[in-house]
């Protein structure tokens, strides 16, 4: 390496290490001390208080009861539609990951709408079995961890799919050939060989369902749970106390991925082979209809809260009350989000948000990719924690971390004046999807022969040059991919929108809720639907952008 | 590009011709010295092969005359001027990767047009040359085709015509044969030769692979650990090795301790002695004290009988080679040789003689 590069590399590890250190580091220092901004008082506080301890108890057992009731789903339906090949497969393969493409609080309205109290299952079950009340209730644990492994299952889902798609057909068969049973087979080799993507994708949910927040918000009745005690806690002014529940679900995070770690660390093998299993077909014609059977109902209840949705987005407000289904239907609900001023600022925020947001993390990460792959410097190992960290924290944390920060202007201790302003969700979301915008670029790069940027130089040209035609076309894949689930991530965020929005640039998310609230549901649902389209829009804007190039 | 007049300024523009030249090039890794004292010279229109297993520094060195690391010590110059700290982009040099490194997203004849493009040649101009490289590697009408379209040795030519189409003032090459399959590999390697002397700056090639270098080089420089063992011509190298090292490294052969006598050596195998006519290396002192032979398979004799003055031992492994029949032969005292021979009466376990040819013999201090 010579100085001329080193000085380059400090040059531009500088000030990515410094921004990454400034709006992740900084504020969750800032947490942590001011958990302790009366010594050890705020703790005492926490230890003492018993809903803060029925919350952090909640919080564990529902991310463990979410992790097994994905797993659940998600293996059984990974083998099924991995290894065998029945009528209505293609279906339910194309429907089976629909669910990661519901937005957080969308989903959450989805059930509420099909199995709350007044939901249409409920209601329909209610009235042809002639009950006097609903049959259930769409609370407490069991509903929170229902809603989780309907939109998280596709975690373990997309995970077992793919190990069991590297896996190596012959291992099986040589099983077989040392006379291995069935039950033998995939007790002894094919489920520990697929044990890393099984314990990988339970780390994924165990998160995702530890920094939850829109199902127990919405569905949590009286229960506690850490993400929502500390917006309670903030709502309240106890900030100090907010700064402890902070802290404890941060670190329950990093324990969580501490003992995941520490599960996984034996395995020394990976998985490598040509796959080239076929699948086996059914034979018995029996099993045959049970099983597609089986898959229809699972293609009804994975289809059926996006069907609801905008089956609701048509009903008029007010007019459902205690019908099954919605009685009237109308136009009416579209025209005003397009109509009205107020309705419409929602939309323009979100998208205008995500936008600047997924600009910052194209920008940043590229660079901080570039480096992490390329480059050999004294602060590697950092800026490769740096952003992967915000990973590990919840939302919520990140979120009470940049309010607790940017509260105003003091240029000595390094605070800007965020809060209240249009800036701090467009920070939060950057935040929010740096690690995932840096994992996407980093893999594309690293399948890059890294011997192209030196022969770009051989040939005499200079780092720009060799950046817009080498680097750049090698980083695209990532960077579309990661751009586009960075957009879609920000324009339906509401974890950390809910702790840190304001009137003016409120997001399409709590505009849900407070339609919900004044239980406008048809708005509420129109604006689910809206941001169903917009998702899907950028994937298909991703996609010929993506084309066109290649 | 701010790039591409520097690059055009400081490398010439093709005319003049230099010799490169390596001095005292020394580079360490933490602990690890990678390249140790290395020098050598590369004059124009003359090949040199920088041969070595791995890990003996050869491609550090590369690397270092290339302008992608800078030596710890030591200076890199070409036709005397200093270029250990001009940067790979600003240095001219045409290089030709292991695994070629062709940009995968651009055809055929942007990756051949890439160095003329960073130069700020315009579009048609680089076009037109472009395929004049192509044509020149016999890969006429190939410029629209994806890279991952080529097979091996295609890629090959591609990235030889990528280096050559910036006139480089210096031609580096990384194993660049290391990649083709044994038959391509033969025909390739008096194409490389043909088309290296043809453009007439040095140039430098790293091979792991001591034929390759003997069939392409004019001279070898031989690296083991960093270190320079020796260079010269490969018969140089092959007949007057300066040490054990490189005796052992270049060309098929045993090494068997000797006793020296000034114009002959004298080796004693099983109780019987012979004298060796020998050769020496080049200023090495008259008398070694400890000394070996080199034994060439083709510098010995095997015959089933007795024999006079023969060494006497057991065939152990008999292998066909094309047009002969390699034994290898335990002898006494531990020592192991390898015979070639037109006949290939004796089978393995025969009990055989084993005796001198001429000579001479390589002499090596131990």
């Amino acid at each position: 390496m010579t100085s001329a590069q080193r000085r380059q590399n400090w040059l531009l590890a500088t000030p990515v290490i410094a921004l990454l250190l400034w709006t992740v580091i900084y504020p969750n220092a800032a947490v942590i001390a001011g958990s302790f901004e009366n010594g050890l008082g705020h703790w005492r506080e926490f230890i003492a208080s018993p809903a803060d301890r029925e919350a952090l108890r909640t919080s564990i057992v529902i991310s463990v009861a979410s992790v097994f009731a994905s797993l659940a789903i998600g293996v059984p339906l990974a083998f099924l539609l991995g290894r065998f090949e029945f009528p209505g497969r293609r279906l339910l393969r194309a429907v089976a990951t629909l669910p990661a493409a519901l937005p957080p609080l969308v989903g959450v309205i989805a059930f509420l709408f099909l199995y709350g109290e007044s939901g249409v299952v409920t209601r329909a079950i209610q009235r042809s079995f002639g009950m006097a009340e609903a049959p259930w209730r769409l609370q407490g644990v069991g509903a929170i961890v229902f809603v989780h492994a309907y939109t998280m299952y596709v975690y373990v889902f997309l995970f077992v799919s793919a190990g069991l798609e590297r896996f190596d057909a012959t291992l099986d068969e040589a099983a077989s050939g040392l006379g291995a049973s069935t039950w033998q087979r995939l007790r002894r080799v094919t489920l520990p060989l697929l044990m890393p993507a099984v314990a990988g994708s339970m780390l994924l949910v165990f998160m995702n369902a530890l920094g939850s927040f829109s199902a127990p918000y919405v569905f949590g009745g009286g229960l506690r749970v850490l993400s929502t005690q500390i917006l309670a806690s903030k709502t309240n002014g106890a900030m100090g106390l907010a700064y402890v529940e902070t802290t404890v679900l941060a670190l329950s995070a990093v324990a969580g991925l501490a003992l995941f770690r520490w599960l996984d660390r034996k395995r020394k093998y990976t998985l490598s082979s040509k796959g080239g299993r076929v699948r086996k077909t059914i034979r018995s014609r029996r099993i045959q209809i049970l099983t597609s059977i089986f898959a229809a109902i699972v293609v009804i209840a994975l289809v059926l809260p996006h069907l609801m949705v905008v089956l609701v987005s048509f009903a008029r407000d007010g007019s459902w009350t205690t019908q099954v289904l919605p009685p009237e239907y109308t136009l009416e609900n579209y025209r005003r989000l397009f109509s009205e001023s107020e309705l419409w600022r929602p939309i323009t925020n979100s998208v205008s948000m995500a936008l600047i947001a997924t600009a910052g993390n194209l920008i940043v990460c590229f660079i901080a990719a570039y480096l992490i792959v390329f480059r050999r410097f004294a602060g590697r190992r950092l800026l490769e924690l740096l952003v992967a960290l915000p990973w590990a924290i919840p939302a919520t944390a990140i979120a009470l971390g940049l309010a607790a920060t940017f509260n105003r202007n003091d240029l000595l201790t390094g605070r800007v004046l965020l809060v209240g302003t249009f800036w701090i969700l467009p920070l939060a979301y950057f935040i929010r999807d740096t690690p995932l915008v840096s994992s996407a670029v980093e893999s594309s790069l690293r399948q890059m022969d890294a011997s192209l940027e030196d022969a770009a130089r051989g040939l005499g040209a200079s780092w720009l040059l060799t950046m817009r035609r080498v680097i750049l076309p090698a980083a695209r894949p990532g960077l579309v991919a990661g751009g586009l689930l960075a957009a879609v991530t920000a324009v339906g965020e509401f974890v950390a929108s809910v702790v840190l929005y304001t009137h003016s640039n409120r997001p399409i998310s709590m505009e849900i809720l407070a339609q919900l609230r004044a239980l406008a549901f048809g708005t509420a649902a129109a604006y689910s639907v809206l941001l169903i389209f917009l998702v899907l829009l950028m994937t298909l804007a991703a996609r010929s952008f993506e084309e066109r190039l290649a | 590009m701010t790039a591409a007049p520097r690059a055009r300024a400081e490398a010439g523009n093709g005319g003049e011709r230099g010799i490169l030249a390596l001095s005292g090039i020394t580079r360490r890794f933490g602990d690890f010295t990678a390249v140790d004292n290395v020098s050598f010279e590369v004059g124009p229109g003359e090949l040199l092969a920088l041969v070595g297993a791995s890990g003996s520094g050869k491609t550090t060195t590369l690397r270092i005359a290339a302008g992608y690391e800078v030596p710890d010590a030591g200076t890199v110059t070409l036709g005397g001027k200093d270029i250990t700290r001009v940067p790979p982009e600003r240095r001219g040099f045409g290089m030709v990767f292991q695994h070629y490194a062709l940009f995968p997203h651009m055809p055929v004849e942007e990756n051949v047009a890439f160095g003329l493009e960073a130069r700020g040649v315009n579009k048609v101009d680089r076009l037109i040359k472009a395929r004049a490289a192509l044509a020149s590697v016999g890969l006429e009408g190939a410029g629209e085709r994806a890279i991952q379209s080529l097979s091996g040795g295609e890629q090959q030519r591609v990235a030889l015509a990528r280096a050559l189409v910036i006139e480089p003032q210096a031609l580096l090459l990384d194993e660049p044969l290391s990649n083709l399959d044994p038959t391509l590999r033969q025909s390739t390697r008096d194409d490389l030769r043909a088309m290296l002397r043809r453009v007439g700056v040095p140039a430098l090639f790293v091979t792991h692979d001591q034929e390759d270098a003997f069939a392409i080089a004019d001279r070898i420089a031989l690296l083991k650990r960093g270190k320079l063992l020796q260079s010269g011509t490969p018969e140089e190298l092959y007949h007057a090795p300066v040490s054990r090292e490189v005796a052992a490294f270049i060309g098929r052969g045993s090494i068997v301790a000797a006793k020296d006598n000034g114009a002959s050596a004298a080796v004693t195998i099983g109780g019987v002695k012979r004298d060796l006519n020998v050769t020496r290396p080049k200023g090495a002192s008259t008398q070694f004290e400890n000394a070996f032979v080199v034994m060439r398979p083709d510098a010995l004799e095997i015959s089933r009988g007795p024999g006079v003055f023969a060494w006497r031992g057991r065939v152990i492994n008999r292998r066909f080679a094309g047009g002969v029949i390699v034994y290898r032969v335990e002898l006494a005292d531990g020592v192991t040789v390898e015979v070639e021979s037109n006949s290939g009466e004796a089978h393995e376990d025969d009990v055989v003689s084993v005796s001198p040819l001429k000579g001479p013999f390589p002499l090596v201090p131990g």
